[in-house]
């Protein structure tokens, strides 16, 4: 193939900006809300903090579903196989003795172990067979778990070590502990694309076989984000076990956990960093408002998300950010010319 | 004894997975669109055999009638709507569709019918079986599926190799734009192909509702099944897809066998074992699998 090169542009300086307006003006936003989500349980009602604990863990599977499908193009159905992972490891280590709390990065590290073997299976199938085979190990995974009695069997077990806390002792606790995970996950998912990984993930998203002429190791990048994105649910289902307290299969492994992480991420827009904590936030606004009828915010969100896909892939972030070209958590490039006079 | 009960048995429900299989194996090799919704779709047509086909004053053993033409239509409207406009845009999208539409479709008949079990009433032939020997009982019921499902391939396979419209069918899964240059207008065969497949799925799902029990959350895992018929027999193969039938309903039945809560531990199992050892299948090609 040949390439055909431009002809040679008056020298001109150009100028390569992350952002497109002050970092400080993000960076002052971030601390401000930092701030205000760490004290928040103490300064909303108590309820209500049971409910920002379900938002961020969505959050933290969401961005965790968005790094897979919306940067490496995985659509894996079957990421509640590392919740409940996740949060069956919890159970595990809080039965022998450690503290739930403590179990979170040990529980993360248990589903980063395990997604290694996994990827060698599912990589062997490509698209909606690799999808539906993330579906299969998760139901194996359920399965297999439902026959330790240790761990409840089927039928479930309370997760120990937190009887000492009162019920809002617990609830605060929680909170904190999802939020912090929520924010680890998503400042460590921006630190990622903005490094060599980054644009690994652009140049195999924009173009597979140039990517890996160009000397890029596609299935290695591949693997090294199925493996965080596992740790990340893994983390999510520590803490989904920690805040309920009580783990049961049908529970921890529920495709409703694939069905609401890609729900959300297409809403907001997949490939954003943005689109699924916004696309969580359609989703809690629409759940609480919808919450006496059943499942309709399901159908909603579903049918939402559909349409979504259809008439406006990018999702509401993308076509907010493409209309008013702003950006609040950048890791692309943008490029100017400056000086064009001389 | 036993074990000749287990293998007959595996074969009997084997013939169903096929049936149901065959749809999304037809989808994939024509359209390449895995239809997460598979599942649900057969569920949809369970449905319509139990409440729409009384209001018709047909009896719920030949409701199929109606509803396999309709299931027709639907799938040559929904392809040349919904699926086409994702294909249009990238294979990735065909699969955030179908399974937006799968959830969709599953809480819609949980907030319709409620999570109640309901069954296709076929009378008192559900009871009756053939007893050749000691303790193996053929249901009649499962070989009528099972019959069905052959007859089912037979006709594909006839269709696919013989007719003028299944070789167009053929020359689209092959290459679609040669394909185009010779005349043949895609997004029509496309749609034929989906209203086979749509015909298939839920001749299945009424199947399913003779032989069990069937609630809005059942497509899910009879989508898992048919997958992994799908993988064990060979991705693009129709008599591999039957095999395959046949392998996951014995490993099931195997499992059942040593303990009923391995039943579909033991598929799984089967499942990740072919993934492992023969990714292209039993009778497959290669260039399914990367």
């Amino acid at each position: 193939m040949s390439i055909a090169l431009p002809p040679v542009a008056p020298r001109r300086s150009l100028v390569v900006r992350r952002s497109t307006h002050s970092p400080a003006l993000t960076l002052v936003g971030a601390l401000v809300l930092v701030i205000l989500l760490t004290i928040a349980p103490w300064i909303v009602p108590a309820q209500f903090a049971t409910t920002l604990t379900n938002f961020f863990i969505l959050v933290i599977m969401a961005t965790m579903w968005n790094l897979l499908a919306g940067y490496a193009g995985m659509v894996s159905i079957g990421q509640q196989a590392f919740v409940g992972l996740g949060a069956y490891a919890t159970l595990y280590f809080a039965l022998k003795g450690v503290n739930p709390f403590v179990t979170i990065p040990l529980s993360a590290l248990v589903c980063a172990i395990l997604a290694v073997p996994i990827t060698y299976l599912l990589f062997r199938l490509r698209g909606g067979y690799f999808s539906i085979a993330t579906w299969v190990v998760s139901d194996t995974a359920l399965l297999i778990i439902g026959t330790i009695a240790l761990l409840g069997g089927g039928t479930g077990r309370s997760v120990p070590g937190l009887q000492n806390l009162s019920p809002s002792e617990t609830a605060h606790f929680s909170y904190l502990a999802t939020w912090f995970v929520a924010l680890i996950v998503v400042t460590g998912t921006y630190i990622l694309l903005r490094s060599r990984m980054g644009l690994v993930l652009a140049s195999i998203r924009d173009n597979e076989v140039a990517a890996r002429s160009a000397g890029v190791n596609v299935r290695a990048a591949r693997r090294t984000i199925f493996i965080v994105a596992a740790a990340g649910c893994g983390a999510a289902g520590a803490v989904l076990a920690i805040s309920q307290p009580f783990v049961q299969p049908s529970n921890e492994f529920n495709l409703q956990w694939a069905a609401e992480m890609l729900f959300v991420s297409m809403i907001g827009g997949l490939g954003t960093i943005e689109g699924p904590i916004i696309g969580s936030i359609i989703f809690f606004a629409l759940q609480q408002t919808l919450q006496q009828q059943g499942v309709w915010y399901l159908i909603i969100v579903g049918a939402l998300a559909v349409a979504i896909a259809l008439w406006l892939p990018r999702g509401l972030w993308g076509a907010f950010r493409a209309r008013f070209h702003t950006e609040l958590l950048p890791v692309g490039h943008w490029v100017d010319q400056l000086g064009d006079d001389d | 004894m036993i074990w000749l009960n287990i293998v007959i048995q595996g074969a009997l429900v084997g013939g169903f997975y096929a049936l149901f299989a065959c749809g999304l194996s037809l989808m994939f090799g024509v359209l390449k669109v895995i239809n997460l919704a598979h599942g649900d779709m057969a569920v949809v047509a369970g449905y319509a055999a139990v409440f729409l086909a009384p209001r018709l004053h047909l009896p719920e053993l030949w409701s199929f009638l109606v509803v396999v033409p309709v299931f027709a239509l639907v799938g040559y409207v929904v392809q040349r709507t919904l699926i086409q406009k994702s294909i249009d845009r990238d294979p990735f999208t065909t699969l955030l569709v179908t399974f937006g539409l799968s959830v969709v479709i599953e809480n819609l008949l949980l907030e319709v019918y409620s999570a109640n079990g309901q069954t296709v009433n076929i009378g008192s032939l559900i009871g009756r079986s053939w007893h050749p020997a000691s303790i193996i009982y053929v249901s009649y019921v499962s070989l009528g599926v099972l019959a069905a499902a052959v007859l089912v391939l037979l006709a594909l396979q006839l269709f696919l190799s013989k007719s003028g419209l299944g070789r167009m069918i053929r020359a689209v899964a092959d290459d679609q734009e040669a394909a185009q240059l010779s005349g043949a207008n895609y997004r029509h065969i496309f749609g034929i192909a989906a209203a086979i497949a749509f015909a298939t799925v839920a001749l299945a799902g009424i199947a399913y509702g003779m032989m069990t029990q069937f609630a809005p959350t059942s497509g899910g895992v009879n989508l898992l099944f048919a997958f992994e018929v799908v993988v064990i027999g060979g991705i693009g193969s129709l008599w591999g897809t039957l095999v395959g039938g046949i392998a996951l309903g014995i490993a099931q039945q195997f499992g059942a066998h040593i303990n009923l809560s391995y039943q579909i531990l033991a598929g799984n199992i089967l499942f990740l074992l072919v993934l492992a050892v023969r990714p292209q299948g039993l009778f497959g090609r290669k260039n399914a699998v990367s």
